[in-house]
C-alpha cells in the first residue's frame, strides 16, 4: 500500500514505472477479464469536495476496469456540510476498511493530512493550488506517445500558473524527467519564486511558446477574470489566449494540451482546440483512465 | 526582616553587571544588590544560590492567555504556571480576548481577574479601536488611567492611514504607547505563509515580507508629526529592520520586538503543511532569520516576547490554510533566546536586556531590574543546563509548539515574585 500525494515526492524511476504500466492499459483487452482480477473485491472510495466530472468519472472507470468496488461521496452529500472535520470523516471512512481513497479537496495539503489517519492508500485527485499528480502523469503519457520521450522537449505551461495545481504537478514531473519547462503568464498570475523550481518565466505568449514542442494551456477560473488578476476577458484572450497566430510561434508540429474543462474563447480559441493537427485534448481524457488504472494498481499493491 | 540571596552569579542586564554577587530583599522589594553580597552574610541567614545565575524575572510583553473567552486553551492559572516554569514574572496580554478589551471597565476587570487568578503579574493592552475593527478610537485616556499599558489591535494591523494618524496624535496627549501589528492587511489577505518558492511549491497563498516594512514606513510620518510613542512587533523580516534602524537614527520614539520563532526557524519549518509552524506573521527566509538575530544583538530590536498563543488541536489539525496561527512560548522563551547568546558575554547581556529591562522601559514599568527599590521579581537559572523542548510536559493547557526536540540553553531553577518563591509549592 502506498500513497500518491504529489509528484514532488516521486522518484524518476517511479514515474517511469507508472507511465510504463499506464501504457499497457491504454488498449484494454476486448473482454477485460484478466484486468478485472487485479483489484477484484477491493473497495475504492471517491471522496470529492469539489465539483468534478472528468476526474471523478475517470477514477471510477479506472477502478471498475480493474474490478474494484467503487463508492462515490461528494461534498453536497457529505457530513462535512454538517460540521464534521476532515480528520473525523477520515476516521469514519477508515473504519469501513477501504483499499484506496481518492481525494479531491479545495485546500492544499488536505491529502497529506488525511493520509496520516487512513490505513489505506490515499490518492490525490487535486488539492487546492498544490498538486494534481494524475493529471501530470496523463499529460506526460500523452506527450510520450507522440514524442517518444520527455528529455530535451521544450514545453510551455500557459495561463493561470499561480492558482493551478495542474501547473505545479506538471512542473515537478517535467523538470524531473529532463524537459525544458517554461511558464507563460501575466505577472499577476505568475507565482513568486517559480524560477527556483527550474522553470523559465515568460510574460508574453509569442516569446514563451517560441519553438516549443508542447503548448499546455491552463484553465482561467471565472473568479479571477474580472479586474482582480486580469483587466478583462477580451484583454486576456488578446494577449494570452492560444489562437493559430500565436501557435505559429511554436514548433511546426507542436502538441496542444489542456486539462479541461476548457473556456473556449478565453484561454484557447475553439478552432485551435479542435485542430486535429495539433490538439491532443481528447486523447488526454483517454490517457487519464489508463494512468489512473496504473496509479490505483500501484497504490493498492 | 530582610533575606539575602548570596553566592549567585548576579546578572543585572540594566547595568551590565555579571559576576559573583547577591541581592538582599525585604517586603517584596530589592534593598540592595551587588558583588558585596556574594558570600554568606555575617548573621548566617540567607539563601545559598550555589553559583546559579540570579537575574530579573522576564517581562514578556506579548501573550495571549485564553482568558477570558477561550479558557479551554488557557487561563490565567495555567498561563501563570507556564510563566513561572519559564522564568516569566510579568506578562502583558493582547486585547483580543472575548470580549475584546476596548473599554475602561474591561481593563479594570482584567486587572481584578489577574489579582485573583494569577500567580505572576498580568497586565493588559487595550484595543486601539473598538472591537479591533480598525475604525473607531477607544477611550485612550480613561483606559490608560485604568491600567492599559498600551493600545493595539493585537494581530490586526491598523491599516487605515487616517485612523492611525488620529491614534498617534490623540495618544500623544496621554503619553500612550501605540503598538502596531505591522502587516499591510491587503497584502496579507488570505496569506498562509511567507511568499516565495516554498509557498508556490505547496500551493499556499503567501504574504510578502515587504507587507511588514511598508506599514511601519508609513507610520513613521505620523510619528514624526505627533511625537507619540510607537512600537512595532513581532518583527519577522530584514526589510522591517532597515526601517526601524532609520527611525531610531532619526531619534523617533520607536521600539520593536520579535519572538523566538523568528530568530530560530525559517519557512522551511512549514515543511509538508506543518500547522504548528503557521504563525502570524509567517516564518520567513534564512536571511530574515539571521537579520532578526543580529538585530537583537546590536540592539535594533528592543524586546523579545514569547508571543504565546495557545491554540487547541482542533484548530491545528485541519488543512494548513484553515489552521489557526500561533504557538505557545512562555515555557521556552528563555531557553530558546539563550541559544542566541552562545557563550559570549556581550551577546548574553543583549539577549537578557531584551527579555527584562528593555520591555519594562518600553512599557513604563518598574520591573526587569535588580536595583534598590525594584520589585523583588527574580529567577535562579542553571546557565550550563541543556534541555530539549518537550511539549508533553508543558504546564500550559495548549501544546502547539514547533520546537519539540529543539535544544534550549539554561534551566529555570526557581522563580521568585516579590521575594517569595512561587514555582514550587503553589504550582504543583
Amino acid at each position: 500500500m502506498r500513497h500518491l500525494l504529489d509528484i514532488e515526492s516521486l522518484s524518476r524511476e517511479t514515474i517511469e514505472d507508472l507511465l510504463g504500466a499506464a501504457a499497457t492499459f491504454v488498449t484494454p483487452p476486448p473482454d477485460g477479464g484478466a484486468l478485472r482480477e487485479k483489484l477484484k473485491g477491493r473497495l475504492v472510495i471517491n471522496l470529492f469536495f469539489e465539483n468534478s466530472t472528468r476526474t471523478r468519472a475517470s477514477f471510477e472507470i479506472a477502478a471498475k476496469r480493474l474490478g474494484a468496488d467503487v463508492v462515490n461521496i461528494t461534498s453536497e452529500a457529505s457530513s462535512i456540510k454538517k460540521g464534521e472535520t476532515l480528520l473525523d470523516m477520515a476516521a469514519t471512512l477508515n473504519a469501513m476498511r477501504p483499499d484506496a481513497l481518492i481525494l479531491r479537496h479545495p485546500d492544499a495539503g488536505a491529502p497529506q493530512l488525511l493520509a496520516q489517519k487512513m490505513g489505506c492508500a490515499v490518492i490525490n485527485a487535486g488539492d487546492g493550488a498544490h498538486e494534481h499528480p494524475t493529471q501530470a502523469l496523463l499529460d506526460a503519457l500523452t506527450i510520450r506517445r507522440h514524442r517518444g520521450g520527455l528529455p530535451g522537449l521544450r514545453i510551455a505551461l500557459c495561463g493561470d500558473i499561480a492558482h493551478s495545481r495542474v501547473a505545479r504537478s506538471n512542473i515537478q514531473l517535467l523538470v524531473k524527467m529532463g524537459a525544458s519547462v517554461r511558464a507563460v503568464a501575466p505577472p499577476t498570475l505568475m507565482p513568486a519564486g517559480i524560477d527556483a523550481l527550474g522553470v523559465a518565466q515568460f510574460f508574453t505568449m509569442e516569446e514563451g511558446i517560441r519553438d516549443c514542442h508542447v503548448v499546455m494551456m491552463l484553465r482561467l477560473q471565472r473568479e479571477r477574470m474580472q479586474g482582480a488578476y486580469v483587466p478583462s476577458l477580451r484583454e486576456y484572450y488578446h494577449f494570452y489566449g492560444l489562437d493559430s497566430a500565436k501557435l505559429a510561434h511554436a514548433a511546426p508540429d507542436a502538441l496542444v494540451l489542456h486539462p479541461g474543462p476548457m473556456n473556449r474563447g478565453i484561454e484557447i480559441d475553439g478552432a485551435v482546440a479542435d485542430d486535429i493537427a495539433h490538439s491532443r485534448i481528447e486523447e488526454q481524457v483517454a490517457m487519464g483512465v489508463a494512468v489512473r488504472m496504473a496509479c490505483l494498481e500501484w497504490a493498492a499493491r | 526582616m530582610s533575606m539575602t540571596f548570596y553566592n549567585a552569579r548576579l546578572i543585572e542586564p540594566g547595568t551590565g553587571f555579571d559576576g559573583l554577587g547577591g541581592i538582599r530583599v525585604a517586603e517584596g522589594c530589592v534593598l540592595e544588590s551587588g558583588p558585596h553580597l556574594g558570600t554568606k552574610p555575617a548573621n548566617g541567614v540567607g539563601v545559598d544560590c550555589a553559583g546559579l545565575a540570579l537575574l530579573p524575572g522576564l517581562v514578556d510583553m506579548r501573550v495571549q492567555l485564553g482568558e477570558p473567552g477561550r479558557e479551554h486553551r488557557e487561563d490565567f492559572a495555567s498561563a501563570s504556571r507556564a510563566a513561572l516554569k519559564g522564568g516569566v514574572t510579568r506578562m502583558v496580554m493582547l486585547p483580543n480576548c472575548l470580549p475584546v478589551i476596548d473599554t475602561p471597565t474591561m481593563v479594570a476587570a482584567i486587572a481584578e481577574r489577574a489579582r485573583r487568578g494569577g500567580l505572576v503579574h498580568i497586565h493588559c493592552y487595550g484595543a486601539a479601536t473598538k472591537e479591533l475593527a480598525g475604525w473607531e478610537m477607544v477611550e485612550i485616556g480613561l483606559m490608560r488611567e485604568a491600567g492599559a499599558l498600551g493600545f493595539t489591535d493585537a494581530e490586526r494591523g491598523i491599516a487605515d492611514a487616517a485612523v492611525m494618524r488620529r491614534l498617534l496624535s490623540y495618544g500623544r496627549v496621554h503619553d500612550a504607547l501605540i503598538l502596531q501589528y505591522p502587516e499591510e492587511p491587503a497584502l496579507a489577505e488570505g496569506g498562509a505563509m511567507n511568499a516565495g518558492t516554498l509557498a508556490t511549491r505547496l500551493g499556499l497563498p503567501g504574504t510578502p515580507a515587504y507587507a511588514e516594512a511598508m506599514l511601519i514606513e508609513r507610520d513613521l510620518h505620523f510619528i514624526r508629526a505627533s511625537g507619540c510613542r510607537y512600537h512595532a512587533g513581532p518583527l519577522s523580516s530584514a526589510a522591517a529592520l532597515a526601517v526601524i534602524r532609520r527611525a531610531k537614527a532619526e531619534g523617533l520614539p520607536v521600539s520593536c520586538d520579535t519572538a523566538p520563532p523568528y530568530f530560530i526557524l525559517t519557512e522551511e519549518a512549514v515543511g509538508a503543511y506543518r500547522t504548528f509552524a503557521k504563525l502570524k506573521p509567517p516564518l520567513r527566509a534564512e536571511s530574515d532569520r539571521a537579520a532578526i538575530r543580529d538585530a537583537i544583538l546590536d540592539g535594533t530590536i528592543d524586546c523579545i516576547a514569547s508571543n504565546h498563543t495557545p491554540v487547541d488541536p482542533e484548530s491545528k489539525r485541519v488543512p494548513f490554510i484553515q489552521a489557526e496561527a500561533g504557538i505557545v512560548g512562555l515555557e521556552t522563551l528563555l531557553g530558546l533566546s539563550l541559544t542566541v547568546a552562545k557563550d559570549d558575554p556581550a551577546r548574553l547581556m543583549a539577549v537578557l536586556r531584551a527579555l527584562t529591562c528593555n520591555p519594562a522601559r518600553v512599557l513604563g514599568l518598574d520591573a526587569g531590574r535588580l536595583v534598590p527599590g525594584a520589585p523583588a521579581d527574580f529567577i535562579l537559572v542553571d546557565m550550563e543546563a541543556r534541555m530539549h523542548v518537550d511539549s508533553s510536559g508543558f504546564a500550559s493547557k495548549s501544546r502547539n509548539s514547533p520546537f519539540d526536540g529543539q535544544i534550549m540553553r539554561g534551566r529555570v531553577a526557581a522563580t521568585y515574585i516579590a521575594g517569595e518563591r512561587k514555582d514550587d509549592s503553589e504550582t504543583q
